[in-house]
């Protein structure tokens, strides 16, 4: 197969061939390895990389289900000998003596490691731009940042840089940079994949999921990596195997539509391209109607507590002793601070003394204690909402990809990227985000929202329009 | 008058085969961070997920402390940065603990909690590495050990008390095999929280907790001279503070630990790596049955089947091989059987003084059925009791199965009140005239010497109430 | 809801975070944005509401008590900025 045969494929394509002998798994391997070396080795690059492998692993995988498709994954994920360091300074040149469990699982199934992904440090940011690598480049149009915090997935995948690639989502981490550069990310039920391994942000939030060409690359991807881990008390078993998607219509689907996630706040291109989905989404038979989401807008405050103070606790083990950066001091005290001033960059610290003011003696009940309590209401409204509808849609970022720097200067303008993200997030449920078209040449998200452990009907539902909307991935790839 | 009020707090490193969080091995003793892994060093991306067994042997201690075990309890962080804290946090419980309440002996239990032990650090000095510092090497092999965390009430009101209570719980622990429970090892721990009041009041004075008192003895001295401090301050006016104070074993003296740390905002929060910890029928039950018999149940039974004294209940429940060895004794089939008074007597007092300290009687030379046949001959006169305390230096000695055999092969045998005696006692009779005079005259003290004689003469034998007898007879009185 | 320079202070010595002057004006006003925004969740009635840490239920998250082989030790030390022999060297507490 030509190279540009082989680009052509999405990776469970890939995968198949592989598996009937007609595709040569090394030669996929190296094709993008070389693609995604090269990104690396480019000053003006996407920068979409911070390591990539030398070479096709020794075992050839062909027989193995995923067939050798390789797989790039954030730098969150520790992988064993190979740098992890969650885009911190503080954790320059970190080899983690394991491998995260997702991963290893996935190079069981034959999808051996090709890259490690840019990200915002530690998973905090919207937009790739908090990066100890620098920023990662919008492949539809390089003045433009990725979204974030998996930015470097999603603007490998759609740049072709990698087959397909794991990010993290803790209020939206996957989805947004999904929809701003046109792919489709998934944020799997809360526990439906092990934690184990990924250098944490907020616990309770965080999840792996796929960033991929189409839907049926992420429920493959998915697949391979679900399921109950001993090593993460909160992982567990789905109530089902996941199996690809091959719905073509959505008779009998009702989709709601909340209108506190759909209206004030999201720009009017991105609403359009939803209104757009919407009428396709009838097209295929599916009921639409209004839905309320009451404790929606409340949904960001309690997430910019919540996580916040899950963080400042998660990020207390960089402290200059076991690993990573140790800037020396006149005594404990002082190595520990300004190890930490300066490991951590200003989005981080912004973070870790928001959290650590939340849970400190005096403001437990005002912030912390109230934010968990929206949490459950938030829980609620979906569970009322899911007793009428089968799927809750809205738009998956209010806005098309935005400049590099144009909201560093304001966390709360940039905190507003993850409005209609964060509410899923809060309540644990899978969201997925598939490519809904352009505006003004830029990729447009619809995000799918179903209940707890409803990936599969989540993806066929997701299959249905991704056919019908046509999206077309190709110009990024150019 | 003021009364002493103190609580205690003790932390007891569980006896399981892995730490708390993790699948390492506890260390005992093993070269420095050979028993670490990603989970229990803090490496990132690393997440604890509670031992089963840890949480048993909580729901043992529960049981054992008539606690009320929670249905379902909570893990916290405790947020703080210490170089031996791998994570920045414990984990703990918090205001959810595994059990709540309970009971041991006089002492009321306020609640049972499991956490993970800190690692260790050991001070070098400086080395120069590092810039102008002191310098410390953390080894993380005892990070992570199961900790149960047990609480009492300010039940305690005197030092001795607190330590003799102390040495109950440590019993009841050892015996449930749950820990090691030893002090000087580290396996158990004990801070006190202490307080004075007027007697009689029902208020509770300002407290101090007192750390750091690694033995039964410093426990004592320690908790003394807190009192001690406490008073003088209220003598003199003053007021007490309340804060932490460490104790120094070496010099006594005590010291505030306040100036090294600001005040602490441990920034609790429920631990997200973990779910609430359920707890079923099936664990209970299990725990339940995994119960021995616990010192303070058995201290009743013994009282109640055997008719020993409280006294000799506790001494021989609270060790528990001494109770297995009467145990055994009174089984041992030795007839005439011992009355089980005296045969309690004998080992808590006369074999205890002739074993090295603490050591298991099961292990000595002597055979339980033997000392229940000593003892039984001892009691129904066949030999003396002086001549029994040399029978049972042989037997500690040498072993044995037949103390009869000793005692007549050494002539040991008690002297009935037959001719021979009456021979002896009159000798002495003749001997002593001016106390015989004396005794005669209804000084029944002057009989020492006259007895002394007798004693010497038959080698301890002769039985000393017989031998008053006799004197008595043969001065007509 | 403004967060003044004391209170940054004290929130930054609590996290071990140093901070040049620049760096505290400018967390003092930006923490302020944040927690104004966030403060909003104040005005909502949560009476009776229980908090909840996790929405999705999981059970069975104990482990058996069964050992795992732990590190070798140059594995423990091999990421370590400082080291003394057999363990992690580290400015005392104390001093
Ligand atoms: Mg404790
Ligand atoms: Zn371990």
């Amino acid at each position: 197969m030509s190279a540009r045969d082989l680009l052509a494929l999405t990776a469970a394509q890939a995968a198949e061939a592989s598996a009937r002998g007609e595709l040569d798994a090394d030669e996929l391997f190296e094709l993008y390895r070389e693609r995604a070396a090269a990104d690396l080795a480019d000053a003006e690059g996407l920068n979409c990389f911070t390591w990539v492998a030398a070479q096709a692993p020794a075992q050839p995988r062909a027989q193995a289900p995923l067939g050798g498709v390789p797989v790039a994954v954030k730098d969150l994920f520790c992988t064993e000998g190979i740098p992890s360091q969650s885009g911190s300074r503080i954790l320059q040149g970190y080899l983690p003596p394991y491998t995260a469990t997702s991963v290893e699982r996935l190079a069981d199934a034959g999808a051996p490691l090709l890259a490690k992904t840019n990200q915002d440090e530690f998973a905090m940011g919207s937009s790739t731009e908090n990066s100890a690598f620098g920023p990662t480049l919008n492949p539809w149009d390089r003045e433009r940042v990725p979204g974030g915090s998996s930015g470097g997935s999603a603007a490998a995948v759609a740049a072709g840089l990698a087959p397909w690639a794991l990010g993290t989502d803790t209020g939206g981490s996957i989805r947004q940079p999904a929809a701003l550069c046109g792919v489709v990310g998934l944020k799997p039920t809360y526990g439906a994949v092990s934690r184990y391994g990924m250098i944490a942000f907020a616990s309770s939030l965080d999840q792996a999921g796929p960033l991929t060409r189409d839907v049926r690359d992420a429920a493959l991807l998915l697949a391979h990596m679900a399921g109950r881990d001993i090593c993460d008390a909160t992982s567990l078993e789905l109530r089902e195997e996941i199996v690809l998607p091959s719905a073509e219509d959505l008779s009998g689907i009702r989709l709601g539509v909340p209108e506190e996630l759909a209206g004030e706040g999201i720009e009017e291109g991105v609403l359009a391209r939803f209104r757009g989905s919407l009428d396709r989404a009838r097209e295929l038979g599916a009921e639409v109607r209004d839905v309320h989401l009451p404790h929606a807008p409340h949904a960001l405050s309690a997430y910019y507590v919540l996580a916040p103070a899950e963080a400042s606790s998660n990020l207390a083990r960089f402290d200059g002793v076991r690993y990573g950066l140790r800037v020396e001091g006149s005594d404990l005290l002082e190595m520990y601070t300004r190890t930490r001033h300066d490991g951590f960059g200003s989005e981080v610290k912004r973070r870790i003394m928001l959290g650590t003011y939340a849970l400190s003696s005096g403001y437990y009940d005002a912030y912390y204690g109230r934010a968990q309590r929206v949490r459950t209401k938030i829980a609620e409204d979906f569970r009322e909402v899911f007793a009428l509808v089968d799927f809750i849609v809205t738009p998956t970022a209010p806005s098309v990809a935005f400049k590099l720097g144009e909201k560093t200067a304001d966390p709360l303008a940039m905190y507003l990227n993850d409005y209609c993200t964060v509410p899923m997030s809060l309540a644990g449920i899978p969201a997925i985000s598939i490519p809904c078209g352009l505006s003004e040449g830029l990729p447009v998200g619809l995000q799918i929202a179903g209940p707890a452990f409803s990936e599969n009907r989540l993806f066929d539902v997701a299959h249905a329009l991704e056919r019908a909307l046509a999206f077309d991935g190709a110009p990024a790839r150019a | 008058m003021l009364e002493p009020v103190i609580g205690l707090e003790i932390h007891v490193q569980l006896r399981t085969r892995t730490k708390m969080f993790c699948g390492c091995t506890p260390s005992f003793g093993e070269p420095p961070n050979t028993h670490t892994c990603a989970v229990c060093l803090g490496l990132p991306g690393s997440l604890p997920v509670a031992n089963a067994g840890a949480i048993h042997f909580g729901l043992m201690i529960g049981l054992a402390l008539e606690s009320e075990l929670a249905p379902r309890s909570i893990f916290h962080r405790k947020n703080y940065f210490y170089p031996d804290l791998p994570k920045g946090y414990q984990i703990s419980q918090y205001d959810e603990p595994l059990c709540r309440g309970g009971r041991l002996g006089d002492v009321r239990i306020h609640r049972v909690h499991l956490e993970e032990d800190a690692a260790k650090l050991v001070h070098v000095g400086s080395s120069g590495r590092i810039h102008g510092s002191d310098e410390s090497v953390v080894d993380f092999n005892r990070g992570g050990t199961p900790l149960a965390e047990i609480v009492t009430e300010p039940d305690l009101r005197s030092p001795e008390q607190a330590s003799e209570w102390l040495k109950l719980l440590r019993t009841t622990l050892r015996a449930l095999g749950v820990s090691d429970v030893n002090m000087e090892e580290g396996s158990l721990r004990c801070d006190a929280n202490i307080s004075l009041r007027e007697a009689g009041s029902e208020e509770l004075g300002t407290k101090t907790e007192l750390k750091n008192m690694n033995s039964f003895r410093f426990i004592e001295r320690g908790i003394r001279a807190e009192i001690e401090r406490q008073r003088a301050i209220i003598d003199g006016g003053g007021a007490i503070e309340q804060e932490t104070l460490h104790f120094d074993p070496a010099s006594g003296a005590i010291t505030s630990l306040r100036s090294k740390e600001e005040a602490h905002d441990y920034r609790y929060f429920p631990e997200p790596d973990l779910l609430p910890v359920e707890i079923d029928e099936d664990m209970i039950e299990r725990a339940r049955a995994a119960l021995p018999e616990l010192p303070a149940a058995r201290a009743k039974r013994m009282q109640e089947a055997f008719a020993v004294s409280e006294d000799s209940a506790r001494l021989l429940a609270f060790r528990p091989e001494l109770g297995d060895f009467f145990e055994v004794a009174l089984a041992s089939g030795a007839d005439p059987a011992p009355p089980p008074q005296a045969l309690a007597n004998w080992i808590t007092v006369e074999l205890v003084s002739r074993l090295p300290d603490g050591a298991d009687p099961a292990e000595s030379n002597v055979q339980a059925g033997a000392l229940a046949k000593l003892v039984a001959t001892a009691s129904a006169g066949g030999v003396s009791v002086g001549a029994a305390r040399q029978v049972l230096d042989r037997l500690v000695a040498d072993g044995g199965a037949d103390p009869q055999a000793i005692i007549d092969a050494e002539g040991l045998a008690a002297l009935g009140g037959g001719e021979e005696l009456a021979a002896i006692v009159r000798a002495a009779l003749d001997a002593n005239a001016d106390a015989a005079e004396r005794v005669r005259g209804g000084n029944a003290k002057a009989i020492g010497p006259i007895i002394g004689q007798v004693m010497r003469e038959t080698n301890g034998r002769a039985d000393g109430a017989e031998v008053t007898r006799l004197v008595h007879q043969q001065l007509g009185i | 809801m403004a967060i003044d320079r004391a209170e940054v202070l004290h929130v930054a010595r609590l996290a071990r975070l140093a901070l040049s002057e620049d760096e505290i004006e400018l967390m003092a006003r930006e923490l302020s944005a944040v927690l104004d925004h966030v403060a909003r969740i104040k005005q909502l009635d949560l009476e009776g509401v229980a908090p909840s840490t996790h929405v999705v239920e999981v059970t069975g998250a104990l482990r058996p008590d069964e050992p795992v082989p732990s590190f070798p030790r140059e594995v423990v030390l091999s990421q370590a900025p400082e080291v003394s022999g057999e363990g992690f060297l580290v400015p005392s507490p104390q001093a």
